[in-house]
């Protein structure tokens, strides 16, 4: 990949272990009353092929930390270091309108510079990966809001990227819709061996996904504690044992928020 | 379809090997499925209705040239413009003024949009650009291009390049500012996604600013044409010269000379029917297509 490549040594070998190193990250906004600090020395590794969800009420700058660790703002502090430029995938479908579904794919891999000859061959087979065949030539107004995200995660996944960042994708779907693209998703995660980084505030969507769960504290945000998820994939969001440690960080996460009444 | 916060609501399915016929289910219950109104519809809803006000519009005049409420030199008859209609395509001017109204217009224009569209990404995208010329070409847009006609005369001549001018600094701006406009209407999430996707500079500006502005961009050329057909109308009609030839605006200028009402009327007939052809044929389907590609176009 071209931005590994380009990247400098130290980095390349941290690669090698981790997909995404945050080390000692801190970020402020200007705000209304000074500075604002988000997030607060955030120390976070991503291993190759793992799925870690960061978990947090509002105000835990979740989102900021993905659009950090996608390049699209600078740490104030701390460093990030990511094997490449990592893929990034919103709450919103974000698919270009004027584009079809597979074109939307095809800028994705043009961008990246596969040449033209390959780049159709390549959409139909990340089309088939998200089990859209024959929606190539679809308008995204056509599309229903699940096979949309669908769409967004084949852009994604077109980028090659080593490390996908995923900020709350199925928030805004139906619950059905969620939930088969749960199951999606995990397949997806175990075929293509990419990481992911992927943001939500919905506690057993977390568990449902995730071998790892990161809560962060809000105002400002930090790591408040880990949990490791031992629960065999295939899962189902109902499974008494993904039940049973939602239970567990939903009662940490409520603790957390209430901190932020007393004072 | 409503959104629901507690994933107990979900449908268990017990099958996971059976993902791909619920998936297949679910696309095809949530679709949308698109497909263009029938002839007959298209023809009473949107054909018929203007013919049936062009019609009326000519009854009423008859009425009015019976009644007599004005003498003939100050409202002709229809049929009087007809004949004039008549004479002017046995002579062979009608086209020739067409043509020559219409070449100049169109040319005018597309010199408009070769400017206008640079200007435009520039004050879009440039800041100092913006602070600097943004005011000022939305100024331009409010000053009617009719007042440059003097100083183009004084300064070109009597020289065709007078109608150009005009119709560029009538165009320019709007095509401009509308280009100004489309791109400031980019949702920032598209900005967004386009750079996760490696489009930043130029690529970003060609990939995805552009598309993205498209719909601000094409009102704004449709509106610069309306400005360049009635700038060099404004300009034809004040600037005559054998030089300059003979357009829509000189003939109805030669009219009123003439004290033919029936040519001005012609004039003014076929000025306005040149405008809104243009449009029909060019403007609105442009802008049809890139709204309807988008999911944008609502039927009614």
């Amino acid at each position: 990949m071209a931005t590994t490549l380009a990247k400098a040594a130290d980095g390349a070998e941290a690669a090698a272990l981790h997909a995404a190193r945050i080390e000692h990250v801190s970020k402020s906004f200007a705000g209304p009353a000074g500075q604002q600090l988000v997030l607060d020395d955030i120390t976070l590794d991503v291993a190759p092929g793992e799925f870690v969800t960061l978990l947090g009420a509002s105000g835990c700058g979740k989102s900021t930390l993905l659009n950090l660790v996608a390049g699209l703002d600078e740490p104030s502090a701390g460093s990030i270091t990511t094997d490449g430029r990592p893929a990034l995938m919103f709450q919103e479908h974000a698919l270009f309108p004027w584009l079809t579904a597979g074109k939307n794919i095809e800028l994705a891999l043009k961008l990246r510079g596969v040449a033209k000859n390959e780049r159709r061959e390549r959409t139909e087979e990340l089309l088939g990966l998200v089990r859209l065949k024959g929606a190539y030539d679809k308008r995204v107004h056509e599309l229903s809001g699940g096979m949309r995200q669908r769409v967004a995660l084949a852009r994604a996944l077109a980028q090659e990227s080593k490390l996908l960042l995923m900020d709350e994708p199925f928030a805004a779907l139906d619950a059905i819709t969620r939930d088969v693209l749960h199951d999606e998703l995990t397949r997806i995660w175990s075929e293509t061996q990419v990481s992911v980084l992927f943001v939500t505030h919905n506690v057993r969507e977390a568990v449902r996904l995730a071998e790892r769960v990161v809560l962060l504290s809000s105002r400002p945000g930090r790591v408040a504690r880990e949990w490791t998820v031992g629960i065999p994939q295939p899962r189902r969001i109902e499974d008494t044992a993904v039940a049973e440690l939602s239970v567990e960080i939903t009662e940490e996460l409520r603790r957390e928020i209430r901190r932020h009444g007393q004072h | 379809m409503a959104s629901t916060e507690t994933e107990s609501d979900a449908v268990p399915v017990k099958d996971t090997d059976d993902l791909a016929g619920l998936e297949a289910g679910l696309d095809a219950l949530d679709s949308v499925q698109t497909g263009g109104p029938p002839l007959r519809q298209v023809l009473v809803q949107k054909v018929l209705p203007p013919i049936v006000a062009v019609a009326l519009v000519l009854a009423v005049w008859q009425l009015l040239v019976w009644a007599g409420v004005a003498p003939a030199y100050k409202l002709p008859a229809p049929s009087a413009v007809w004949g004039e209609v008549r004479e002017a395509w046995l002579q062979g001017t009608l086209l020739d003024s067409i043509w020559t109204s219409v070449s100049r217009g169109l040319l005018g224009f597309l010199a408009a949009l070769a400017i206008g569209t640079p200007l435009g990404l520039l004050v879009a995208r440039v800041r100092i650009v913006r602070a600097a010329i943004g005011p000022i070409l939305s100024g331009l847009q409010s000053l009617p291009s009719v007042a440059w006609v003097p100083p183009a005369v004084v300064w070109l001549g009597l020289e065709p390049s007078v109608m150009y001018t005009v119709i560029l600094l009538g165009a320019v701006p709007s095509i401009a500012n509308g280009l100004v406009s489309g791109i400031d209407q980019v949702p920032p999430l598209f900005l967004r996604a386009g750079r996760t996707l490696g489009a930043t500079g130029l690529k970003g500006t060609w990939h995805i600013v552009m598309p993205a502005a498209l719909p601000g961009y094409v009102a704004g050329l449709k509106q610069g044409w309306a400005f360049s057909w009635r700038s060099l109308m404004a300009a034809e009609i004040i600037a005559k010269a054998p030089d300059i030839g003979s357009g829509l605006g000189q003939m109805l200028e030669a009219g009123r000379t003439n004290s033919s009402m029936p040519q001005v009327f012609l004039a003014i007939f076929l000025i306005l029917i040149v405008g809104i052809a243009i449009d029909l044929l060019i403007f609105s389907p442009l802008e049809r297509w890139v709204l309807r590609s988008r999911g944008l176009l609502v039927s009614r």
